[in-house]
């Protein structure tokens, strides 16, 4: 088992034609994704290295079945793809483009939520279920399969974090970048809350940074919904106060917010949260190879 | 992106919100003629985009326009924690009979809008928050839905607002939620909001934060944002479209992903180091976007080393590495600190064949993020000491 993304996931990629999108799909392909279709109105009929285009979701969906996309458009465009994508009836949607408004993701997350469309995103790096699919941009030769479900606010981290893992022999179930704007699709306790319902997972790694109170919320979660070893990791202690640090989430505001208030929430819950990410690593190896 | 008083009164003026009468200004000559045209009593108010200004003295009040330039001159380049006052407003005195609180904003919990009110307004709204959360309202908006009139009744009924004050407030609200939507805001506030002696209620101070990645619809809100007080690094990085925030210390640091850049700080604090800066130069990266960024970071005179941090997903490490070697090719002579450099994930092997035949003698490779930091604090100190010595 893994969540989200798996060997039964059939992919469309929203923007399969452009730089991105094709470069993305091709290697998600190769990592052995079932990328079925691809979607750029007025491109029906081409394809990319045998990938099929359409004009529309509705028709990828009609002719190849496709039930989970990945969505490559720019910013502007993004938020009507991903209507397009939930009226077509896809249940698992990935979104990557960055730069969307808060306002139009916040109406968007409303509508598809009422459709039961899980979303991953905006602003993330996508999702990776080891050997069995990637969906998004995430290098999948740094890791491998394994028991521990991984969920973060940052891309890169994620990275850092399984390629940690996998040096020291261990891998995923899957890994979630859930994104580091203001709204995400899918936030820390959406997930951990999959993690617990999967039964090969054994033990969570969460990576969040600063602002919000997402990780506050997923310390309460975990200590009152989870049985599963969850350690962690928190970016941005010297982070100063008041400036918007990359991601536009990643901001603290007056005492709240800090990476500090977070790890401290987290570890009253029980939870192990290392320093850094090869800490954080080397306490998710440790969780389940010593249980 | 935050807006001075200023500009969120004269952005809420747009949409019906009431405000008092007031004009800034930028100079005590330009406050003088500001207090004649508005007439009767004024308040002169600093505009800086942080809280505790009336205790700072950037609130006074002048009878007459004379006044109101000696309040000028008092108030124009004061310091307040760290804010340089640049601009006042002059604006009408008002009477008032009692003080609220009300706020839109967006609420990432839920993943709606969440609007606010309190009949304890005018002391910070956080402090409520801690010693009476339950005179705070909060009602929660379905963002397809929008706010309409029996949230605005929650708020204002739920509060306790005067029954004087109740129509007006009401009003006010409706006004204060086009304005949150219309210009695309992250948060609308409004502390405190008065209802006068005669009877009005007013906007008397106005908090708005912008949706930075709203801005490009908004190109008459983008041009309002404050260009004093920009170091010439930030500068530099501003117009080259690169996300750098200057910080206090000598290890300059660059990385792709916010979440990378900003765990580096945090490990070369850790290493016993100060960051330099924090600079993100995203997914995607080309080789342009790292030598500029190399570029902004070898101007600030305080880095003694830089740390390049390089986690490949979009950005490919072999263009990374070539954006280095062309950032030092580019800059020659000028590079007199080492660059200590750090490459994983996708092209990282060709990234590093690539730097390992560079002519440059200020590359220093690491093998993992924890080794890149020690080096680049320990360089940085062997940087100090040569300094010193010389």
């Amino acid at each position: 088992m893994a969540i989200l993304v798996d060997a039964g996931t059939r992919l469309v990629v929203q923007g399969l034609t452009g730089r991105e999108g094709r470069f993305h799909a091709l290697r998600n392909r190769d990592y052995g994704t079932n990328v079925v279709a691809g979607v750029t109105p007025g491109k029906a009929g081409q394809d990319v290295e045998g990938i099929p285009v359409f004009n529309t979701v509705a028709s990828a969906v009609a002719e190849t079945g496709a039930n989970t996309s990945l969505i490559f458009v720019p910013a502007r465009f993004a938020v009507d793809a991903l209507y397009e994508a939930a009226d077509a009836g896809i249940g698992v949607v990935v979104l990557i483009t960055e730069n969307i408004p808060v306002l139009d993701m916040t109406r968007a997350y409303n509508y598809i939520k009422a459709k039961g469309v899980a979303l991953v995103g905006p602003n993330c790096p996508g999702v990776i279920s080891p050997g069995k699919a990637n969906v998004g941009i995430i290098p999948g030769e740094i890791t491998h399969a394994g028991p521990v479900g991984l969920v973060s606010r940052s891309g890169t981290l994620t990275y850092q974090v399984m390629y940690e893992m996998a040096a020291a022999g261990v891998g995923q179930t899957t890994c979630v970048g859930i994104g580091g704007d203001p709204v995400v699709g899918s936030s820390f306790i959406d997930v951990l809350g999959r993690f617990q319902d999967d039964p090969e997972t054994e033990a969570v790694v969460m990576i969040g940074e600063i602002g919000g109170d997402e990780e506050e919320r997923a310390a309460r979660f975990i200590s009152e919904r989870m049985d599963k070893p969850v350690v962690a990791y928190i970016a941005g202690f010297e982070a100063p106060p008041g400036k918007r640090m990359g991601h536009a989430g990643a901001i603290i505001s007056g005492s709240s917010g800090t990476a500090q208030a977070k790890a401290e929430a987290l570890e009253a819950a029980g939870v192990r949260v290392g320093r850094n990410p090869t800490e954080a690593a080397e306490l998710a190896v440790a969780a389940v190879k010593d249980g | 992106m935050d807006l001075f008083e200023h500009q969120a009164k004269e952005l809420f003026a747009k949409y019906g919100v009431a405000v008092p009468r007031g004009k800034v200004a930028w100079s005590p000559s330009e406050a003088e003629a500001a207090a004649a045209e508005i007439g009767g009593t004024v308040v002169v108010k600093a505009q800086v985009q942080i809280g505790g200004r009336g205790k700072a003295g950037g609130i006074q009040l002048a009878k007459d326009p004379a006044e109101a330039r000696q309040q000028a001159e008092r108030i124009l380049g004061m310091d307040i924690r760290g804010h340089t006052v640049r601009r006042v407003l002059v604006e009408q005195a008002s009477e008032i009979a009692a003080e609220y609180y009300v706020a839109i904003l967006h609420d990432r919990a839920s993943k709606g809008f969440l609007a606010m009110a309190s009949a304890e307004g005018g002391v910070e709204i956080e402090q409520v928050a801690e010693e009476n959360p339950e005179a705070i309202v909060k009602v929660l908006v379905n963002p397809l839905v929008g706010l309409r009139s029996y949230h605005v009744n929650q708020l204002v009924f739920g509060a306790g607002f005067d029954e004087r004050a109740r129509k007006g407030a009401a009003q006010l609200l409706a006004r204060l939620y086009e304005v949150f939507v219309a210009a695309d805001c992250m948060l609308v506030e409004v502390n405190p909001l008065v209802l006068t002696t005669d009877g009005q209620v007013i906007a008397l101070d106005g908090k708005v934060s912008l949706d930075d990645s709203a801005l490009e619809r908004h190109p008459d809100l983008e041009e309002l944002r404050d260009t004093f007080a920009v170091d010439p690094q930030e500068q530099a990085a501003k117009e080259k479209g690169l996300n750098y925030i200057k910080l206090d210390g000598y290890v300059g640091i660059i990385g792709n992903g916010a979440g990378l850049v900003m765990s580096t700080l945090d490990v070369v604090a850790q290493a016993g180091g100060k960051a330099a800066n924090f600079l993100d130069i995203g997914g995607g990266a080309s080789a342009e976007t790292m030598a500029a960024g190399l570029e902004v970071i070898l101007s600030d005179p305080k880095v003694r080393s830089v740390l390049v941090n390089i986690f490949g997903g979009i950005t490919r490490g072999d263009l990374v590495a070539q954006g280095i070697l062309d950032a030092l090719d580019r800059l020659g002579d000028k590079v007199k600190v080492p660059l200590v450099v750090r490459l994983d994930g996708t092209n990282a092997e060709e990234g590093r064949a690539l730097l390992a035949g560079s002519p440059s003698d200020k590359v220093v490779p690491a093998a993992t993020m924890l080794d890149a930091a020690r080096k680049a604090v320990e360089l940085a100190g062997a940087g100090a000491d040569t300094k010193a010595g010389a």
